[in-house]
């Protein structure tokens, strides 16, 4: 299919599957309502389905559309994401998930700041926040401007303003109701088309995946199968797997999903249920990504969009036809709302509760107002990403999604273990993590060759001849940085109270809240 | 110190014990793998039947030895570790 050829079967497809998932949603957050046990209730999500919500939430449009792309454009090198985006699991489910649970209400932030001063804490983490959401942004913003480029030929910058406006409008609408539901009926759409084309490709191998890439090595030579020239250094390539380790047990809305389950033990277990989800879809993207690379034929990929992100649809198009192609466009979509639901909210959250509040109303301001700046939060927070979203366009969406794991692998993942573990912890320290944490790796990824050279176009010499960070993933140096400032400035700047109150968080991480005498 | 309290103490500690393991396991096999991709790139070219490198089996069971890892933890904390905690808060319940 050629851009700017209107399709209607996929249009109709399209519109079909996104109106269903709508109401499904829409039904699925009535019904919990009426039974009044939501809101109520609070906390009252079972294992298994805040396992599915936080698959929901982690399957971005990073997964299905930007790692299937990069395995049919550089074969193997895909796949470090793929296994990369995994290994993260155990680290939050044995150090971040149970403590979590215990010792927070509704962020992260309240964990950090349990036994510190809470404003200077907020205030920093919000910002922290703020850069991760940013960042994750930028990247379901192009994945679905590439989309809706490629099924309605439109211009790649009309597409993602048309974007960016549906998402506005839709996280204004869609924040009333149950996030959970979205992701939850997200989670089961994404995984039934992500099994539904790879069933569709191995059919046409006899279900031997070793005959599709032996298929792909014999197309595109043995290379495909090896490590190759996407990770070309090794720092690099050491880099991008620390970011990807140590940023999911940072990420804001994926750790306030520990919140919505009645205890730690919950919230342990929907993780074993979350892993077995994502990790199955993974081992998915490994076929869709070789099978792209072999039915659509790398040239078509990067005819449609250098960054190869669109190789799924392309291959739902070659295996299953038009209105298959509708069908997967549709997951992708309402995979990409959902998640652009959740980051807008957590981030708006943070600007106007944490900032505004805290900073600039020194912590006083009435519902309405607040209410007021988080619409105007959510507002410029859209406009944001379709600006940026159009400066980053053909970029692969995984590898923008990297990027804002090694944010918060930087700037939140420090502070929140050693809020946990240190008793010598301190405001001071937290606040100089995060921060830190955060400047440094935007610095970093500013003067890298994806903004100086892909974004600002400069040649390669000068790029080379002015300041510049030579790597593209700059976790390898701002994790170690991040937690270096924390305990320097906390051995610095010794807070009584912080060590007073690291007893009752030991206790409290074991045994949860206590109950009210 | 109740004796409640002191089985949960020595069983919480049995379990930051098993989870640093298990990180620690987690971190090595994985940096492993990164360092082998950095470092030794022909060797997980390895092709060792038509269609699978080396660095794809290896990729495949790092998949599986991150859902073991979590298994073996989230079985033994359901089994040793939700016991303690809810004789220590039946105990603090009853204290009161």
């Amino acid at each position: 299919m050629q851009t700017g050829e209107t399709n209607y079967v996929a249009m109709a497809g399209f519109a079909i599957f996104i109106g269903l998932s709508l109401v499904i949603t829409w039904f699925a957050a009535r019904k919990t309502r009426s039974t009044e046990h939501f809101y109520a209730a609070g906390r009252s999500i079972t294992a298994f389905q805040n396992g599915l919500a936080l698959a929901g939430d982690y399957m971005s449009a990073a997964s299905f559309l930007g790692i299937a792309g990069l395995v049919a454009l550089s074969g193997f090198d895909g796949l470090i994401y793929s296994i990369g985006f995994l290994v993260g699991w155990p680290v939050v489910v044995c150090l971040i998930a149970e403590p979590l649970r215990n010792l927070g209400k509704y962020t992260f932030s309240d964990v950090v700041a349990f036994r510190l001063r809470q404003a200077p804490v907020r205030v920093a983490s919000a910002i922290g926040s703020l850069a991760v959401v940013a960042f994750y942004l930028i990247a379901q913003m192009v994945g679905a401007g590439n989309l809706i480029k490629l099924l309605f030929g439109l211009s790649y910058e009309t597409a993602v303003v048309i974007v960016g406006m549906v998402m506005l409008a839709y996280v204004l609408f869609g924040g009333m109701i149950a996030t959970t539901w979205v992701q939850i009926v997200k989670a089961v759409l994404l995984l039934t088309g992500a099994f539904m084309l790879a069933v569709m490709v191995l059919m046409k191998f006899s279900f031997n995946p070793l005959a599709l890439f032996a298929e792909a090595s014999r197309l595109y030579g043995e290379g495909v199968l090896a490590p190759g020239r996407f990770v070309s250094n090794p720092i690099d390539g050491i880099s991008l797997g620390l970011a990807l380790m140590f940023g999911t047990a940072g990420l804001p809305h994926i750790l306030m999903r520990f919140y919505t389950v009645p205890d730690a033990r919950t919230a342990r277990v929907s993780v074993a249920y979350a892993t077995a989800a994502i990790g199955t879809f993974y081992l998915f993207t490994f076929i869709l990504g070789f099978g792209a690379m072999v039915l659509v034929g790398q040239p078509a990929i990067r005819a449609i969009d250098p960054g190869g992100n669109m190789a799924a649809p392309l291959l739902a198009e070659a295996v299953g036809g038009q209105a298959f192609l509708g069908f997967i466009a549709a997951v992708a979509f309402a995979t990409i709302l959902a998640v652009v639901a959740g980051l807008t909210l957590a981030g708006a959250a943070a600007l106007s509760h944490d900032i505004y509040v805290h900073v600039f109303r020194g912590g006083r301001a009435s519902e309405k107002e607040e209410l007021r700046v988080a619409r105007g939060a959510t507002i410029a927070l859209a406009l944001l990403a379709i600006y940026l979203g159009i400066e980053f366009k053909d970029q692969n969406v995984a590898y923008m999604v990297g990027l804002a794991f090694a944010i918060a692998a930087s700037a939140n993942f420090p502070a929140l273990v050693l809020s946990m573990f240190w008793r010598g912890f301190t405001t001071r320290g937290a606040q100089a993590s995060i921060l830190v944490g955060t400047i440094s790796t935007l610095t970093l990824i500013y003067f890298s060759p994806t903004i100086q050279m892909d974004v600002l176009k400069h040649t390669a010499e000068e790029f080379a001849n002015s300041l510049h960070f030579k790597y593209r993933n700059p976790g390898l140096f701002t994790i170690p940085l991040s937690f270096a400032v924390g305990i320097v400035v906390s051995l610095l700047t010794p807070e009584a109270a912080a060590r007073e109150g690291f007893a009752r968080l030991e206790h409290q991480i074991h045994v949860g809240e206590e109950e009210p005498v | 110190m109740s004796d409640t309290e002191i089985q949960l103490t020595r069983v919480a500690a049995a379990r930051w014990r098993l989870a640093l393991i298990l990180t620690a396991t987690m971190t090595v096999v994985y940096v492993g793998f990164i360092l082998l991709i950095a470092f030794n790139k022909p060797l997980l070219g390895t092709i060792l039947m038509p269609g699978l490198s080396l660095g794809i089996l290896l990729g495949v069971l790092i998949i599986i030895t991150a859902w073991v890892l979590i298994m073996i933890y989230v079985r033994w904390t359901n089994t040793h570790y939700d016991h303690r905690v809810a004789d220590e808060r039946r105990f603090r319940q009853e204290g009161r």
